[in-house]
């Protein structure tokens, strides 16, 4: 497989693993407007991963579209960081990991809006302004929880100290990442940490919240290996086209 | 026989699906109309990446400009583009004067950072003109709207978020 294929899937995998997670707080929100709030930017998530994975597949060169990059892999061939597959737990955990994936969506979709490859810096200009939007928000809501009550900070930290050992795939350096930023096309991810790191420490000073001190991290999420949770969330995403291929709808 | 004008007009009877009040072309949705040959090509941006209004705008463009298409013996077809990415900016005055008798609050242009930062400005209350206003939510009823509500009037209204 061609490293631009394989460096798209990564991008479209993130976004539609986390888009489908959003969309699971349909309803489930703790008020209206967060209900209506997680599920626009799993909207959006669901956007951006349509384009990334439309044009992972013309990379490709086997004729597959988006719905079947998206519905026919099975989960050792989904690229996604494992950071997007972690469950929604409460509504802190998804703000946590929502903050944490934002911080580097914005820094990465900004990266690429010089790719040399017009399509994906297309892609990434309309992105690059969502991200920022969803940015916007999760930040706000790590310092409200953590600058909040005893209770609001405690849940909030206890969140940011699980899935922050799982922001490991974002900064994955590689083959891939490397091709990626000397052919110009994209950008070596593992450039992008010093900037997330600033934004963590950004929202740390202002939230009151503490960096866990053990944080040896994971990856793997790059190279298929994924937790069963992924598997869970792809069988229900995918049973219907799997059920009935040629469905339409 | 029909120029890229004249099928700009018939665009202009196409409404937005979410946002009635506005035709695709006065949302910026609608980026160019060529006319190669037996062909007539529209090009559409969508205002976020999962609108899930894009296909029902293409369809209705289809329904509604495709037949008139035929009679010229022509093919029309709607085709979606990314770049340039949609602004907001596109909104003219008139365009913004009918959201807000609509009930929607216009974006209003930041040009520093704070748009992204922080709070826009000042939205005014399009019920009541009032500026004393306050940010409910982020995200609204649509991709394309946020949630405030009026101190003074007390009416919640939709924002139309400044991209
Ligand atoms: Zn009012």
């Amino acid at each position: 497989m061609n490293a631009r294929c394989e460096y798209l899937l990564r991008l479209g995998d993130d976004a539609l693993i986390l888009g489908q997670q959003l969309g699971l707080w349909t309803g489930h929100g703790p008020v209206l407007e967060e209900d209506i709030a997680l599920t626009n930017i799993g909207l959006d998530q669901i956007g951006q991963a349509r384009a990334w994975l439309t044009l992972a597949g013309r990379f490709e060169g086997k004729g597959r579209d988006e719905d079947q990059l998206a519905y026919f892999r099975s989960p050792a061939e989904f690229r996604n960081a494992q950071l997007c597959e972690r469950p929604n737990g409460h509504f802190g955990d998804t703000i946590a990991r929502q903050f944490l994936f934002d911080a580097y969506a914005t820094e990465l979709h900004a990266g690429l809006c010089q790719s040399e490859d017009s399509d994906i810096a297309a892609i990434a200009r309309k992105s690059a302004k969502e991200s920022a939007y969803h940015f916007r928000h999760s930040r706000a809501w790590m310092i409200r929880l953590g600058d909040g009550t005893e209770e609001s900070h405690h849940r909030i930290q206890q969140s940011l100290n699980e899935i922050l050992p799982y922001a490991g795939d974002l900064f994955h350096t590689d083959a891939v990442a490397a091709s990626a930023a000397s052919e110009g096309w994209g950008i070596d991810p593992s450039s992008l940490r010093d900037p997330w790191n600033s934004h963590v420490e950004e929202m740390l000073k202002e939230s009151g919240l503490m960096r866990p001190e053990s944080t040896s991290e994971r990856t793997g999420g790059r190279i298929g290996q994924h937790g069963e949770q992924l598997s869970q969330l792809l069988e229900e995403m995918q049973v219907l086209p799997r059920t009935y291929p040629k469905a339409e709808w | 026989m029909r120029s890229p004008n004249d099928w700009v007009s018939l665009l202009e009877t196409v409404p937005d699906p979410e946002i009635p009040v506005l035709n695709v072309v006065e949302m910026g949705i609608v980026r160019s109309v060529e006319c190669p040959g037996n062909s007539i090509i529209i090009k559409i941006t969508p205002t976020y990446m999962g609108c899930p209004a894009m296909d029902a705008i293409a369809d209705d463009i289809q329904a509604k400009l495709g037949p008139i298409a035929m009679e010229e013996s022509k093919t029309l077809r709607v085709e979606l583009v990314y770049s340039p990415a949609w602004t907001t900016d596109w909104l003219d005055d008139a365009a913004k004067a009918k959201l807000e008798k609509y009930g929607i609050a216009p974006p209003v242009k930041t040009s520093d950072k704070r748009a992204l930062q922080g709070e826009p400005s000042e939205i005014h209350c399009p019920h009541c003109k009032s500026k004393d206003t306050r940010l409910v939510s982020l995200f609204g009823s649509t991709a394309c709207k946020a949630h405030y509500q009026c101190n003074s009037c007390s009416e919640p209204f939709d924002y139309f978020k400044c991209i």
